[in-house]
């Protein structure tokens, strides 16, 4: 009976991240790095002959992360809001709904890797850039207490823009929320690791991406709390080739280890084994 | 189109360089004042500044944005935009007044954390992320008041208080009304138009529950009429300090938790 259940959520997953993979016939995509143009679906895991990682949707990166048929939703009806009115915010979010079939952006999942459970939350970059919505912030404070309450390890992809500008201050505060809800996480002696992805900026860096026992990254990831631009103007000249990149975060020491993606699974399977109550058996 | 005008006016009054500044309040307010200076990891960063002081005869840790009176001390200072080191100084004093069992006083009046290279290359997301996780779990009072501009995240870090106050012509955002109005319509020209969709003066946030309590300014603002300004400033921390100095510290942490769990909430 369970059996069917696991068959059937693994099949949704399946097509859910498939269409996370999506990409019109039309839109092929030229690589940033290699120039050449690609298209982007028939790339394993869509990652660049050349190394270049392309950006992947929540469903997609639960599909690459999670053992078959582990897969289950936590707050999946947690909806967007506008909370200050904001003009236009609606029909903004709207359309980001639409586009990525995505309520809010932020998934959580329960799961296992390697048979070893734990919780996952993904941000999603293609919505709005992955910024820090209340929403988002409340689902991610609710996946942290669900962690805590079943004394579970935490997992957290990040891909973020930063904050959501229409939420205003109420974004602030969620840099606060999550990051109280973490240090609660971490008394309770739990394992955190925290995954940055392309691109990590802004209140993302400065709140729950930064504050993982393990802290890795994917290739060439942009990770930092100010934008290349906005430094690049208040400095008034070019910046550094490679800066702000995941391997310049690993040599100012931020991140454990740069882990490309085909190899970021068995990854995570290790740290969990190494953090396994009694041992690895 | 009165808010508009009104929260923009606003945004120049907590900008005057003659408003009252962290080294005014210290000199008025507290008595004793002993800087400590460095993070103990790398540098000292001039644009935080704190210690130790009595105020009205109680040992406190007090610490905040600096942004510097003359050009010299704007320049050293980054005009009170903090480098990773400020943060992680500020983390170094607060964690010495648990230590101590000292309360937590907290100026805020910042643009923000500094967005340079050697910032992000010392790790400035990483200090303002610790600052806030380290602030959330503190077991002494702390009360926060932001006095000018509260802007992002680098005032934020400052301000994982029990109580926050507000002068009344503050404003507090999650960034400044230029930076938003050039995110979002790619033009900073609109600043004024951005200040009143923000919600960033003191009566929207403390009806959005941000902050809990605004200090009046006189007529026209504080640097109108400083002495009556710092005074107010005096009462309102003076009556905070004494609600918050009977709560046990695991009682403090758990209302600081739900406080800022209850933020963005209501779905």
């Amino acid at each position: 009976m369970s059996d069917i259940f696991a068959k059937r959520r693994s099949r949704l997953l399946a097509m859910k991240a498939l269409r996370d993979r999506y990409v019109p016939p039309d839109r092929a995509v030229t690589c940033p790095q290699c120039g050449q143009v690609r298209d982007q679906q028939a790339l394993p895991l869509s990652v660049c002959p050349c190394g270049h990682h392309f950006p992947v949707g929540a469903y997609y990166r639960l599909g690459i992360t999670l053992d078959h048929g582990s897969f289950r939703e936590l707050y999946p009806d947690l909806g967007a809001q506008d909370p200050l009115s904001f003009p236009g915010y609606w029909e903004k979010l709207a359309e980001a709904q639409r586009r990525t079939g995505l309520r809010e952006a932020l998934v959580s999942a329960l799961g296992t890797i390697d048979g070893q459970k734990c919780v996952v939350s993904v941000l999603d970059g293609r919505f709005l850039l992955g910024s820090m919505s209340s929403v988002v912030g409340e689902k991610l404070t609710k996946t942290i207490e669900y962690a805590e309450k079943n004394r579970l390890p935490l997992i957290v992809f990040s891909a973020s823009g930063g904050a959501r500008m229409q939420e205003g201050i109420l974004s602030l505060m969620q840099m606060a929320k999550t990051a109280a809800a973490l240090g609660r996480f971490d008394e309770r002696g739990l394992l955190y690791i925290s995954v940055l992805t392309d691109p990590t900026t802004g209140g993302v860096t400065a709140s729950f991406a930064s504050l993982g026992d393990i802290i890795l990254a994917e290739p060439g990831a942009l990770i930092g709390f100010a934008g290349p631009r906005v430094i690049q103007q208040t400095i008034g000249e070019t910046l550094p080739e490679g800066f702000q990149r995941a391997e310049f975060q690993q040599e100012h020491g931020f991140v454990d280890a740069v882990v490309p993606r085909d190899a970021l699974r068995d990854t995570l399977a290790r740290l969990l084994r190494l953090h396994r109550k009694g041992g690895a058996s | 189109m009165s808010d508009k005008i009104a929260a923009a006016g606003r945004v120049a009054i907590a900008r005057h360089p003659q408003r009252p500044n962290i080294s005014d309040y210290i000199d008025a307010l507290f008595t004793d004042f002993f800087e400590q200076r460095g993070d103990r990891l790398m540098g000292e960063d001039a644009s935080i500044l704190g210690g130790i002081a009595l105020f009205h005869g109680r040992p406190v840790t007090v610490i905040g944005t600096r942004k510097g009176k003359t050009l010299e001390e704007n320049l050293t200072c980054r005009f009170g935009m903090p480098d990773p080191e400020g943060y992680r100084k500020a983390q170094r004093l607060m964690r010495q007044a648990e230590k101590f069992r000292r309360p937590i006083v907290t100026f805020v009046d910042t643009g923000g954390a500094y967005p340079g290279l050697e910032a992000e290359e010392r790790g400035q997301g990483e200090a303002i992320a610790r600052s806030l996780l380290e602030m959330s779990r503190l077991r002494v009072p702390i009360v926060t008041i932001i006095t000018g501009e509260g802007n992002s995240g680098g005032a934020l870090a400052l301000a994982v208080a029990d109580r926050v106050l507000m002068l009344e012509n503050a404003i507090y955002a999650i960034l400044s009304p230029e930076g938003f109005a050039s995110i979002l319509w790619k033009d900073a020209k609109r600043w004024e138009e951005a200040s009143g969709l923000m919600k960033l003066t003191a009566p929207e946030l403390l009806e959005l529950g941000v902050i809990d309590e605004i200090v009046p300014e006189p007529a026209g603002g504080a640097h109108l009429a400083q002495a009556a300004a710092l005074r107010q400033v005096d009462e309102a921390l003076r009556r905070q300090l004494l609600s918050l100095a009977k709560e046990k510290g695991s009682a403090l942490v758990e209302r600081r938790y739900q406080k800022f769990r209850r933020m963005g909430e209501k779905v």
